[in-house]
């Protein structure tokens, strides 16, 4: 008996054996998931993956109102209830609710299913307003078209509709209107559970419920603009876009948004004006949400102001002005000539020449800038940062880590220098997302508490001046006393922390502009010397890692690598490369300041407002003797120092690529013509070569990118095709592919002390909003009444022993200088810390900045 | 008359002053509990075999085994939010004798090892929540509730929380998201019991009032004792609150499963008879949300089963009755304006749907109804409860919608002729014919 089934075995497995060798490669491997039967369908799907997303996937839509996929469900509208049979009988359940299990039987056409879609869609539009011709929704509205799709023709419903006051705001962007409202709580949910801004909520109950702001407290949310975009029907709209067009007039482009954090949008216009922009939700990235900030700006591009023509000062067309006073209207073959006049004069020494800024280029406007200076020019005077950020050279020996792995499950990650909600508002939302959901513990080392303060498992006050030395003793496992204001415990917990934590991600801001940087660099020296570390650059300008990729910095050269290391492969691709690593921005100004530079390039810059030091900024600018400036408006510094101004386009009016905070180069399309005879900062680039005589080599944009991938080893993925190609843009990495050697983290040894505080001054801290006076926000109508006037936040404590209230005015004394402002008591500022936030109106503490101390101590009396 | 187990105090007007609730007995229980091991006590609350009073009608002693082990902290909440129009034994029992409460709360959490009970009591209730404020402060002082009850190692805390006045926070997920400090609305199920996830997502049991009611007497007199009053499944007895037209309305407590509803709403002791000598021409058999029953059902016993199986439920113990004078329409009206008012909004079919139902029906009454009424009031129920059938099958969250149901789907078949006559009374030319007077 036993002898048999051996033999059959080995027959079955001889068999099997020839069966599989032969069948193999044409029999498909079993699916992932478990089965489930769909419509008489069986699909394989996710066990817990909700149904209503399991049904998409097979291709079968369930309509809904309610559900978000990326909002928790809370299964409200009752839109999506299909017919399931999990073996207890067929019964509706709403499948945004149900997970799937194996085995389900799923109806979503079935008689049960379709009564019930008729039934709650008229019940929804009992009361709802059918005043679609005059909605902003109608024509994309999801109650409209499910309404067509699943509703019954016509209405039984002959009482009178309930009634609210027509659109009442409740915030300076949104109207709220309750008549159109259908309750899905998709707003409400969003501004709780996402943006952590928790104003609007459901009021009332019953068939009364409406949706409201706490009286006298309005939705001054961040992140406003995304209720707008996710709500199911015209309940909630943005002034900006209101009554300005019809869905069926628009037509569209996907592209990324000029932030740091390259957030994917698309951009909406209609007869050549972009009149909306929507976030795209692209899981690498933002996730469908925007920061009303950018979501709105399209109103500056559209602004009035723009420079549509090139501007001389004195000379020109129509009326040129003898004095040489005022800036006037030109050609670009006149302006282009004098530009190259002037270059042509300066290059015999390379040194005389320097640009500053290009954060805010694309890619392809960058590389055409740094081969103009840097391969045709020779010079080495060229920085994308104002003296404002972390230094270039750092951060490329910094290994880059993604928002991803930031934000993976049960990560730790440390914050310093920035609040990611003024500063990189995706970011935030991700972070929060990742601290609420995903169990990422956030350790945050700054001066005030952040937007992300409650969501950290540690929220550590840092005195500014301190950092370095906290986190030298974080990492260390310091067992000194106290260092400022923080305390021995919070250090141990800290350290207890990091050290049970596997792989830790920080997140490097700026930080305080009355802070040296070096005290970042110091911090960063100290996370960097921990294994398993990777950095997330939390720069908040525009493109700027694309600049620094791209060699928009002293010492740089495309592709992260040195001006020494990367000599030689450059001069095969360049006509030339810098003979000596150039200044930065403060060197550069204080070069122009004693007549050092001859031809000084502003691309998108305002040193006036954003460099550090404005007395240096102004000093500067006037000793260039030649100022150009590349930019889409005249701003403070264009207007007051400029000889030549060019005009740019903005976003939406050119194509090309972008660099976000992780490495990641996406797509940046061109939807409208730029206004004038605004041109492509690469084309500007390209246009002053060909007046000196030189050809920088490409005639498109898509040569540019493809150029980048020729000679950057680090691009040589990005092609254009990659890029147009990858939804998610493409990840540069740290991976070396060959060419010249790149930076490498070198230890700086312990950092030192930071110098005493006096017993009666405050140290100053220098941090940044949402809503600054920058000119985008300035000139963007919705957003400018959102900047703040200017003031110096103290905490409670401070406050009272000044004997000052919200209000009282304030005389800020540094050595160095004094200002006056008003008082903001806030409990979220540190003791002994003086938080005035840059570019507000009425204050600009940067006079007070001692620039060679590592920190500013200030007085503070009343007046 | 049978023993009385939870009202036997009713008569007692000084039954909330803590010296004479120790002097008839009270806190006896909690004293020979606490001499018992937690398991004895749960036990034999286990053998008494005693329903949840709250309308659901689970055993209470199986309940408590249904947390999930390991998972502490759980909690005790009582749900006192008793708001089911024509339901007011539990404000009887929170007034009359608190210490009893106090005391059955001290014996859950005792048999399950639970240190942290909330009671929460209907918003509206003022005078029990005094009542129960001041019984928990002296049982607080006299050491029965707090740290070391009565010098032993058990210590408990009782909260108190006042409800805000919302018939839905009843429903128990709504009420754990209102003592949570939420806006009360139902949780989205699953998790389907508060016993696995519940209060600040932990374990969590939800004790009616007058279940708890019972533990005194049962630690008391032994679970025997309690098993031998009632019928098989429904053991002891249960309280009753009669209402409507009947002469002697009020709170009475029967033998549970063996009377039957001609005896609670004939009996002289009990509700004595419709008023003034009137026939009954319909009554609803356990508060508002239930189907209505008729002359025919009178003689089934006040039990679970037999209710459930004559197309109805037993739900919170209170029995209002109609007599023949009663116009059913109106009466239908006035139970799904309570519903209509106190749905949450947060599922469509209900928010919009008992509106739209009470719209009509205030038509109707208002003489503008239409012959098309009837079967749009039977389309609506069934876009809120599926085939208008028992028990019922839901479009929504809770059963607060399917509720407002109920009185149309009882009265529009066997009254219709009530309708009709509103109806008809509404003949359009009537209308216009006043309207046009009016306005010459």
């Amino acid at each position: 008996m036993s002898d048999a089934p051996k033999t059959d075995d080995t027959d079955v497995t001889v068999a099997d054996a020839e069966v599989t060798e032969i069948e193999a490669p044409e029999v498909p491997a079993p699916p992932p998931g478990v089965p489930i039967t769909v419509n008489g369908e069986t699909v394989h799907a996710t066990p817990g993956r909700m149904l209503i997303d399991a049904c998409e996937d097979a291709g079968v839509y369930v309509p809904r109102f309610c559900y978000h996929p990326r909002m928790t469900p809370v299964g409200m509208c009752r839109m999506c209830l299909v017919e399931v049979d999990t073996g207890r009988g067929p019964a509706l359940q709403p499948s945004c609710m149900l997970t799937v299990s194996d085995g389900m039987i799923v109806d979503t056409e079935s008689e049960a299913t379709k009564k019930a879609q008729d039934g709650v869609l008229e019940l929804l539009l009992i009361n709802h307003p059918l005043d679609c011709p005059v909605c902003d929704k109608g024509g994309e509205c999801p109650l409209q078209d499910q309404t067509m799709s699943y509703g019954p023709g016509e209405s039984r419903f002959i009482e009178e509709k309930r009634h609210f006051e027509k659109p009442i705001p409740i915030n300076d962007n949104v109207f709220l209107d309750r008549e159109r409202c259908i309750l899905c709580d998709r707003c409400t949910r969003f501004a709780q559970e996402v943006a952590g801004d928790p104003l609007i909520h459901f009021i009332d109950r019953g068939n009364n419920t409406q949706v409201n702001t706490f009286p006298d407290d309005p939705f001054s949310s961040h992140f406003s603009g995304n209720t707008v975009q996710i709500c199911p029907v015209g309940a909630l709209t943005a002034k900006p876009y209101r009554f300005k067009a019809r869905p069926w007039d628009l037509t569209e482009i996907e592209s990324t948004y000029p932030n740091a954090m390259g957030d994917r949008i698309t951009i909406q216009s209609s007869r050549n004006e972009v009149l909306r922009y929507l976030g795209v939700d692209s899981d690498a990235v933002n996730w469908g949400w925007l920061a009303d900030r950018d979501r709105f700006s399209f109103e500056s591009t559209m602004n009035e102001a723009r420079l549509t023509a090139p501007l001389v000062r004195g000379g020109g067309l129509g009326a040129p002005d003898p004095a040489g006073a005022e800036l006037v209207g030109s050609t670009w073959s006149a302006a282009l000539a004098q530009v190259a006049a002037a270059l042509d004069a300066a290059r015999v020494n390379p040194s005389s020449i320097g640009v500053i800024g290009g954060a805010r280029l694309t890619n392809e406007g960058q590389y055409a800038w740094a081969k103009l200076a840097k391969g045709v020019l020779g010079t080495d005077n060229v920085d994308a940062q104002l003296g404002d950020g972390i230094p270039a050279d750092v951060l490329c020996a910094l290994p880059r880590a993604t928002i991803a792995e930031a934000c993976a499950p049960g990560g730790t990650v440390v914050i310093i220098g920035t609040d990611p909600k003024e500063e990189l508002g995706t970011l935030y939302l991700r972070l929060r997302h990742a601290a609420i959901h995903d169990d990422v513990k956030l350790i945050e080392l700054t001066a005030t508490e952040t937007g992300l303060s409650r969501q950290a498992s540690m929220s550590l006050r840092v005195r500014p001046g301190d950092l370095g030395v906290v986190a030298d003793a974080i990492v260390r496992g310091d067992e000194t006393a106290e260092i400022g204001l923080t305390s021995t415990a919070d250090i141990a917990a800290a350290h207890a922390a990091l050290n049970a934590a596997d792989q830790v991600t920080v997140i490097v801001g700026s930080g305080s502009l009355a802070e040296h940087t070096a005290l970042t660099v110091e911090a960063i020296n100290a996370f960097a010397s921990r294994s398993k570390v990777k950095f997330l650059s939390a720069l908040r300008r525009g493109n700027v890692h694309g600049a620094i990729d791209l060699g928009l910095a002293p010492g740089l050269l495309p592709g992260r690598t040195s001006l020494e290391a990367g000599r030689s492969w450059f001069n095969d691709k360049w006509p030339t490369t810098p003979a000596e690593t150039g200044h930065d921005t403060a060197a550069m100004l204080a070069a122009a300041a004693t007549g050092k530079i001859d031809v000084l390039v502003l691309l998108g810059a305002d040193p006036l407002i954003d460099f550090p030091d404005p007395e240096l900024a102004r000093a500067g600018l006037a000793g260039a003797r030649m100022v150009v400036a590349v930019d889409l408006f005249a701003n403070d510094s264009v207007y007051a120092f400029a000889d030549v101004v060019l005009p740019a386009a903005a976003c939406g009016e050119k194509s090309g690529s972008h660099t976000n905070l992780e490495g990641r180069v996406s797509a940046v399309r061109q939807k409208v013509t730029p206004p004038g005879t605004a041109r492509a900062d690469w084309m500007i680039a390209a246009e002053v070569a060909m007046h000196l005589g030189e050809d920088l080599g490409f005639e498109s944009s898509t040569e540019v990118t493809d150029e980048i991938a020729a000679v950057s080893p680090l691009h040589a993925h990005a092609t254009a095709a990659a890029i147009e190609d990858a939804a998610d843009g493409v990840l540069l990495g740290n991976a070396s592919t060959g060419g010249p050697a790149r930076f490498v983290w070198q230890d700086l040894g312990a950092p030192s002390p930071a110098t005493p505080l006096d017993r009666y001054s405050f140290r100053l801290c220098i941090d940044r909003t949402m809503y600054d006076h920058g000119t985008l926000t300035l000139s963007a109508p919705s957003l400018a009444p959102l900047a703040a006037p200017g003031s110096v936040r103290l905490h409670p404590s401070d406050a009272n022993a000044l004997g000052v209230v919200d209000g009282s005015a304030v005389r800020l004394s540094s050595k160095r200088a004094s200002v006056e402002g008003p008082v903001v008591v806030d409990a979220r500022v540190a003791r002994g810390v003086a938080a005035i936030a840059h570019n507000h109106a009425g204050l600009d503490a940067r006079a007070l900045i001692e620039l060679d101390a590592p920190v500013t101590d200030i007085r503070i009396e009343t007046l | 008359m049978v023993e009385r187990i939870v009202t036997k105090r009713f008569d007692n007007v000084n039954a909330h002053e803590l010296a004479e609730y120790e002097a008839t007995g009270g806190y006896q229980a909690l004293r020979k509990a606490l001499n018992m091991t937690p398991t004895q006590v749960h036990d034999e609350v286990k053998a008494a075999s005693l329903l949840g009073r709250g309308g659901a009608g689970f055993p209470a002693g199986v309940k408590w085994g249904f947390c999930p082990p390991n998972k502490w902290p759980r909690y005790l909440v009582v749900n006192g939010d008793e708001s089911e129009p024509g339901t007011y034994k539990d404000r009887q029992l929170l007034e009359r004798d608190p210490h009893m409460i106090i005391e059955g709360c001290l014996l859950a959490c005792y048999a399950v090892g639970l240190t942290q009970c909330f009671l929460y009591i209907r918003g509206e209730m003022a005078h029990a929540q005094e009542r129960v404020a001041k019984a928990l402060n002296d049982a607080y002082a006299a050491g029965y509730v707090g740290k070391n009850v009565l010098g032993t190692d058990f210590s408990v805390d009782i909260v108190l929380h006042w409800g805000a006045g919302a018939y839905i926070v009843g429903e128990e997920t709504a009420l754990i998201e209102s003592l949570e400090g939420n806006r009360g609305m139902p949780r989205l199920k699953p998790p389907f019991f508060p016993a696995a996830v519940g209060l600040y997502g932990q374990p969590t049991i939800v004790n009616n009032v007058e279940t708890l009611a019972n533990l005194p007497w049962i630690i008391d007199n032994g679970a025997d004792a309690f098993a031998a009053m009632g019928a098989e499944n429904s053991k002891g007895t249960r309280v009753f609150a009669v209402s409507g037209h009947v002469n002697n309305p009020g709170v009475f407590e029967v033998e549970f499963g063996v009377t039957t509803f001609r005896d609670i709403i004939e009996k002289p002791e009990y509700a004595g008879g419709v008023r003034d000598g009137k026939k009954l021409k319909a009554f609803i058999p356990g508060g508002a949300s239930a189907i209505w029953f008729f002359d025919e059902h009178l003689d089934l016993p006040l039990e679970k089963a037999a209710i459930d199986q004559a197309g109805s439920m037993l739900g919170s113990g209170a029995i209002v009755v109609m007599d023949e004078d009663t116009d059913m329409v109106r009466a239908a009206h006035n139970i799904v304006r309570f519903f209509a008012r106190e749905s949450c909004g947060k599922c469509t079919p209900c928010r919009e749907g008992t509106t739209w139902l009470e719209r009509i029906l205030s038509r109707i009454i208002a003489g503008h109804g239409r012959p098309s009424d009837l079967s749009l009031l039977t389309e609506v129920c069934d876009n809120i409860s599926p085939g208008m059938a028992w028990p019922p099958r839901m479009t929504t969250i809770c059963p607060l919608g399917p509720s407002a149901v109920s009185p149309i789907a009882s009265v529009i078949e066997r009254f219709r002729n009530e309708f009709d006559e509103y109806i008809t009374l509404s003949d359009r030319s009537l209308i216009e014919v006043t309207a046009a007077g009016g306005g010459a």
